[in-house]
């Protein structure tokens, strides 16, 4: 599949794009009220205060829902559906959209366990990630 | 305070849904329907003081003074609303606001949209192929969905109706025939109504679930099918109204009571898919206007999907958590049925002509109210419900009118 790349990453998410590169995910946490915060922002959506810090995700979740889409969403999907978008639960609570790959469409149930596994690194320097059925190879 | 009483809808106009536009501009389109929705108010330009309008292509900035000078008004309040398909509803009570503020008398609140059909994409490369009259506002997306939504493919709204869907389907019981039943319902609507798109066009359960899987476990008939039109409506204080009900012959819709809410802009981010911001908007606005579900004879719910309809059935109050299945199964949704839902057809069979889809929600509920919907006309009508739902749930809007302040 031909993904669309991440539309100008401003300074505020450059940490997360780079740190793809390197097989990471991080998300941020708030220094006050300890919230788990995914994509990244300015201040934290719980409780307000600026700056969160970076850490990485444990790189796991489950699936919170999905679909599978039979006609593109957009024109660089065209010729690869059915493909799968998800929400994938992180093991450290945020949600995250993402594509479930390494599996039959029609076999991505709501509650599956799944990992992390990123898609090869682009010419942008990014590497976006995906999730696959957990334990999958 | 309260907005009950303070204002009322008194004239409404529409643009027959289309689903192209030629030569049309987007200016023109408001100005026909705004000036029709006038002149059903029985009132003069000159009469009208509050606008209040939405973005459109073409217009990056400025849109009210724009259309204020174009139309030659000249107004005390102007405004846009962006709060996608809820924006018709949204105006309305903003309208109200203004006007129990002392800050206008007669608002006009419009919405239009063209859409123009590009040179046919190669075969095997059908994309998008239409220019929304709402889209492309302000340039290149610098928000945070070209960055962590687009490339995984969540972009558009059936992918978004889809995964409440898929979630709403894990978490409780609502059969596909159910489902279907609510495109079927509202198709026996439309078609008493010559402007739907699908007047004429009578469909089954069977058809809805044998009609594509656009993203699972959408079906192609239980999702809006987009079209250009316009929709615009003429709110004044109840002093006006008063004076103006004689004349025209019949009452105003009263608004009794609104309420909103807005939670986020991408799925992914709502605090909850099942929690919905319907719940809290649809509470302040029954409790603003004093009124029970029980005594509400006409929903005009947001229906962009079946999904849509079903879990606004239980957010508003309805139904309780989960029983929107067997309410549909139980009732008759049908303009003389026992409980008359989206009686011009709702967007699934009216079409969705942009923002104006929305409002089309609210010019039924007025004409219903206003006792002027000729063969589809609610008997002893005195509530109506309207919901406006922006986004992928993201923005709702509720109102209530009654027949009388």
């Amino acid at each position: 599949m031909t993904h669309p790349r991440p539309a100008s990453p401003s300074v505020l998410t450059l940490p997360f794009w780079e740190a793809t590169a390197r097989g990471q995910f991080l998300i941020q946490r708030c220094g006050g009220c300890q919230a788990a915060i995914f994509y990244p922002r300015p201040a934290c959506p719980r409780c307000g205060r600026a700056d969160p810090a970076w850490e990485a995700a444990a790189g796991t979740g489950t699936v919170h829902t999905f679909s599978v889409a039979r006609r593109p969403t957009h024109p660089k999907f065209t010729g690869d559906e059915p493909y799968v978008v998800a929400i994938v639960e992180l093991a450290e609570g945020p949600h995250v959209t993402t594509n479930i790959v390494g599996c039959d469409p029609d076999d991505v149930r709501v509650g599956m366990a799944v990992e992390l596994v990123f898609d090869e690194v682009g010419a942008d320097g990014f590497a976006l990630p995906f999730f696959r059925p957990f334990g999958a190879t | 305070m309260s907005l009950r009483g303070a204002a009322a809808v008194v004239g409404v106009a529409e643009l027959r849904p289309t689903r192209w536009t030629q030569d049309e501009t987007t200016i023109g389109m408001f100005t026909q329907v705004g000036l029709a929705a006038i002149e059903d108010a029985g009132l003069q330009l000159s009469d009208i003081d509050g606008l209040i309008a939405h973005p459109m292509a073409g217009v990056p900035m400025l849109v009210p003074s724009t259309l204020i000078e174009s139309m030659g008004l000249r107004c005390s309040y102007a405004a846009t609303v962006d709060l996608g398909g809820a924006t018709g509803a949204a105006m309305v009570w903003r309208a109200a606001a203004a006007i129990a503020a002392g800050q206008a008398n007669a608002v006009l609140c419009v919405t239009a949209s063209r859409r123009k059909q590009r040179n046919r994409p190669a075969a095997g490369e059908r994309t998008r192929s239409a220019r929304s009259g709402t889209a492309g506002v302000g340039g290149k997306d610098l928000s945070a969905w070209g960055e962590f939504e687009v490339p995984f493919g969540n972009v558009g709204a059936n992918i978004g109706y889809a995964m409440i869907a898929q979630r709403y389907l894990h978490e409780q019981q609502v059969t596909p025939e159910q489902l279907a039943k609510i495109a079927v319902h509202q198709r026996d609507n439309a078609c008493v109504n010559p402007d739907a798109w699908f007047y004429g066009q009578p469909i089954t359960v069977q058809d809805v679930l044998a009609s594509p899987v656009v993203a699972d476990p959408l079906h192609l008939l239980e999702i809006v099918m987009p079209s250009a039109g316009g929709a615009a409506l003429v709110v004044v204080s109840a002093e006006l109204a008063r004076s103006l009900e004689p004349s025209l012959g019949r009452p105003a819709a009263w608004l009794l009571g609104a309420g909103e809410c807005c939670t986020h802009k991408t799925v992914t981010y709502a605090p909850s898919l099942m929690d919905t911001a319907i719940k809290p908007a649809a509470d302040r606005a029954f409790n603003q206007a004093g009124v029970t579900r029980q005594q509400i004879g006409l929903a005009s719910l947001y229906d962009c999907y079946t999904i849509t309809v079903l879990v606004t059935l239980e957010e508003a109050g309805f139904c309780p958590r989960g029983g929107g299945g067997a309410f549909v199964e139980e009732r008759d949704l049908r303009w003389n049925g026992d409980f008359p839902l989206n009686t011009h057809g709702g967007q699934l069979s009216f079409s969705q002509p942009g923002l104006a889809g929305g409002m089309s929600h609210v010019t039924e509920a007025v004409r219903q109210v206003q006792q002027r919907s000729g063969p589809r006309q609610v008997a002893d009508l005195n509530f109506a419900f309207v919901n406006g739902n922006g986004g992928i749930m993201s923005e709702e809007c509720a109102l209530v009118f009654g027949v009388e302040p």
